[in-house]
């Protein structure tokens, strides 16, 4: 074989690799890699998008972003929204999660059925829930009335605005949660059930030493991924509320897209970025840190 | 004993129900107000059916906008990306899982970070960027981002290392080239992976708002997410009906495909995130 081999071949078969993986790296580095370069660039500068150049102006863009109220109200929006919205997706679905794996055609249609919302795009959910949340005519009001509740303005008032989106996005990734909890719920090895089981041990301490700990390698991903994927909500602040009333539901990416795209202060987007990316960064690096250490527990 | 173990069951049965209606029912809600009349939709409390089902509901809705232009859009730009993904994602997991070379784990580790960086964060540089290459209002700011999938990359590499090293030699033995391995052989092995990534991948940017809003400002080259978000901006209040039409054009596909296809929908997004 190796004799027939041309001398085109030869000189072929090193670079070869390097082609294949040439056309997927370019796309990463052009839209990946580089952008996050040239934004970190332009949060140290002044520039309106239109004017042809862009001004050196050191950390004042940081300096600025922290100086402003709203930000801060924009910040601990981003974070309350996040707190809220990973804890009680999380919970309610390890709940799911315990009641639900089992085997069975029923058990498998409710899981469906929970899960469903997950692959709908979040433009419909969002129109949908503003639908049934509207003050006036919407079913919620409805259910509410129904409980002997009395109607709440939803997304019109600047106290439950942010509940309303909190309670949107908690409808929606339930159900991914649950799947990913049963997933890891059934990893955990029958025998030490078993083994639990001849040793007669109370349910809540079968569930609080093995189940827990057992499963506490999802609950940490889900945690991550959640938490992560929180920070950046925008469709339905963008559909939903546009980040009002009075700012009360305006978070960070919504917040850098108003300023690049509405008001062009490109370099103040660009510093409001970076935090983001600080913030995604750090819990990124917590999650590969953890799956290093799991592996050399292994 | 067995009495209390039957209520048990009742009790959870209907326990079930109720979870499964709160996830249900707003569909079926969104359906229900699709057909029916602005009298019916605002009225308190709620009218449930509809006195006379509205199917020209739909029609208003989809001529309320050029309606086919968004769709043809949405069509074409997620399986432009698909295809893309797959013409620069096969190559690439095929070296990154069969060949040794210098710098692979490296290159390998950035194709990674890419998968770290959501277009959350990139999306103000990237929208700079490709309006200095005079890209943005077209198709290609919508399609170009997206041409190679980290997380396709990720899967197909998994895929492709798991077939055995004789099938490959053995090929090779026959004179195959690697090219013809890497089509002819390893993508036919690699196609429930390929099932799976296609189905995440089409579901995605079908349903992506986020990144045609941010790219494009012209009906000519917006997709069907964005026409039916600007559903709601109608004079004088919302009318919730026509919104709700128009939402079924997107979302009727989607669970058309979920209900055909559940069990690897599930998989391919339960997996794609537990990379």
């Amino acid at each position: 074989m190796n004799q027939q081999m041309s001398i085109l071949e030869r000189l072929w078969m090193p670079v070869r690799p390097y082609l294949f993986v040439l056309p997927a790296l370019l796309v990463f580095l052009a839209f990946f890699l580089y952008p996050i370069g040239y934004m970190i660039y332009l949060s140290f500068t002044s520039w309106n998008f239109i004017s042809p150049d862009k001004e050196f102006v050191g950390i004042a863009n940081y300096l600025e972003l922290f100086a402003e109220p709203e930000f801060h109200q924009v910040l601990f929006n981003t974070f309350l929204y996040t707190l809220l919205t990973v804890s009680l997706s999380l919970g309610i679905s390890l709940l799911l999660a315990l009641w639900l794996n089992r085997r069975g055609s029923l058990y498998g249609i409710v899981q469906g059925a929970i899960f469903s919302p997950y692959i709908i795009s979040l433009v419909s959910v969002s129109l949908l829930w503003m639908w049934m949340m509207d003050p006036r005519y919407g079913l919620l009001n409805w259910v509410l009335n129904w409980f002997g509740l009395p109607p709440s303005k939803w997304l019109t008032d600047t106290d439950s605005a942010i509940y309303g989106l909190i309670l949107v996005s908690v409808w929606k990734i339930v159900g991914y949660n649950t799947l990913v909890f049963i997933a890891g719920l059934q990893s955990i090895p029958r025998e030490i059930y078993e083994a639990a089981a001849m040793d007669r041990s109370p349910v809540w301490r079968t569930f609080s030493k093995i189940t827990i700990p057992m499963l506490s390698p999802t609950l940490f991903f889900l945690l991550v991924i959640n938490t992560i994927n929180s920070f950046q909500v925008f469709d339905t602040v963008q559909v939903m509320t546009q980040g009002g009333p009075v700012n009360s539901t305006n978070m960070l990416v919504y917040y850098i897209y108003e300023n690049g795209f509405d008001f062009f202060k490109i370099g103040y987007a660009s510093a409001a970025g970076v935090v983001l990316l600080l913030i995604v960064g750090i819990l990124t690096v917590f999650h590969f840190l953890f799956l290093s250490k799991r592996v050399h527990y292994r | 004993m067995p009495h209390v173990h039957k209520m048990l069951k009742w009790l959870e049965l209907a326990g079930m129900m109720m979870v499964a209606l709160i996830f249900v029912f707003p569909f079926v809600w969104m359906f229900l107000t699709s057909f029916k009349s602005l009298q019916e939709v605002i009225q308190f409390p709620p009218q449930w059916l509809p006195e006379t089902w509205l199917w020209e509901n739909v029609v208003k809705a989809w001529d309320s906008g050029p309606f086919l232009t968004y769709f043809s859009n949405s069509v074409l730009v997620a399986l432009s990306i698909l295809i893309l993904q797959f013409l620069t994602g096969v190559p690439a997991a095929y070296a990154f899982a069969r060949y040794r070379f210098k710098g692979r784990n490296w290159l390998f580790g950035l194709s990674l970070i890419a998968l770290m960086i959501p277009p959350q964060i990139t999306f103000l540089p990237v929208f700079l960027e490709l309006s200095q290459w005079k890209l943005i209002n077209t198709l290609w700011a919508l399609i170009l981002p997206y041409s190679a999938s980290a997380f396709g990359i990720f899967l197909l590499r998994q895929a492709f290392m798991q077939v055995p090293e004789e099938i490959v030699e053995a090929a090779r033995l026959d004179q195959a080239s690697e090219w013809q391995i890497m089509w002819n052989l390893m993508v036919p092995m690699a196609r429930p992976v390929l099932v799976t990534f296609g189905l995440f991948s089409f579901i995605y940017h079908w349903n992506d708002y986020f990144w045609p809003l941010v790219m494009t400002n012209q009906e000519l080259v917006r997709t069907l997410p964005i026409g039916i978000a600007m559903l709601k901006q109608s004079e004088g209040g919302v009318a919730w009906h026509i919104v709700m039409a128009g939402n079924l054009i997107l979302v009727l596909p989607i669970l058309l495909i979920f209900f055909l296809a559940q069990r690897q929908i599930i998989r391919a997004f339960v997996y794609s995130g537990v990379k």
